[in-house]
């Protein structure tokens, strides 16, 4: 009785995350500039990703009776990865001048670099 | 912090030569007993007891996975939505953090937070340039995020 409970509770846990990936993946389609798809594609990805790795580890630990380590390391590497990837492709694509969609409301950041760069080298 | 900890163990290796026996349940006593001393005698340390700060970053773990739950559900929401309703936009976070670890540690959470991403970190390390997917109001947005996770850093690192 019980270990049917745990079965279904981890089946919930995988299938959340299974569904968050497929939401990202729309996401994906459906948002309009490159900052946006970052958003989709990086974070919500990642958090599909760790709830199914967790679905697996404690099904692994429960029900085969064999705690894997490699999972959680997966886990800890995918959560300590994915944020600096996420943040390196939208300062690539801000400062090759990838434009925001035109309906954003503010930019604080336009201009900064252009500053940055007359500072360093005034003769330009 | 990491000296205290260090300390711990040798304390707990102290314990178990004492007893010439190497199980672990002497390691835990031993280590019990150091967290014990070590406690008893925090105020000669400059920072104060490790357990503190250890609680703290406890919190702060905690915290955050508050906030991925509620802010991915948000932007779940908005993704699901017939008609597109956000209003993106890029605004620039004054904050008080100082150590470079520290300034990591917080772009690395605003960056794993849905909704909201660390595009650049100014030259000094003083202005986060943010890029959130609905800012209502930025003011609000940057307050929010001062309040959380700037505050739980700061306890965790002095």
């Amino acid at each position: 009785m019980i270990s049917a409970a745990g079965e279904i509770a981890i089946g919930l846990i995988v299938l959340t995350g299974s569904l968050i990936g497929a939401l990202s993946a729309l996401g994906l389609i459906r948002l309009p500039d490159v900052y946006l798809r970052s958003h989709a594609a990086t974070k919500s990805a990642t958090l599909g990703v760790l709830l199914i790795l967790t679905g697996a580890f404690l099904y692994f630990a429960f029900y085969l009776e064999h705690v894997s380590a490699k999972l959680l390391l997966g886990i800890a590497f995918v959560f300590v990865t994915s944020p600096v990837a996420g943040h390196l492709n939208g300062r690539a694509a801000y400062r090759s001048g990838v434009p925001l969609w035109e309906r954003s409301v503010r930019d604080d950041l336009s201009g900064v670099y252009k500053r940055g760069r007359e500072e360093r080298d005034p003769e330009q | 912090m990491a000296l205290q900890i260090l300390l711990n163990f040798i304390i707990a290796f102290v314990w178990m030569f004492l007893f010439e026996d190497w199980s672990f349940s002497r390691f835990a006593v031993g280590y019990l007993l150091g967290i014990a001393s070590i406690g008893l005698l925090s105020r000669f340390w400059p920072q104060g007891f490790y357990l503190r700060r250890l609680w703290a970053a406890l919190k702060l773990l905690l915290l955050f996975a508050k906030e991925l739950l509620l802010s991915s559900w948000a932007v779940m929401v908005h993704v699901m939505r017939p008609r597109l309703a956000v209003r993106p936009g890029i605004f620039a976070l004054k904050t008080e953090l100082k150590s470079d670890w520290e300034i990591t540690l917080l772009s690395c959470l605003i960056c794993l937070t849905p909704g909201t991403l660390t595009l650049d970190v100014a030259r000094d390390g003083r202005i986060l340039y943010i890029h959130a997917m609905d800012i209502e109001d930025a003011e609000e947005l940057s307050e929010q995020i001062k309040g959380t996770f700037e505050r739980a850093i700061m306890e965790v690192t002095r």
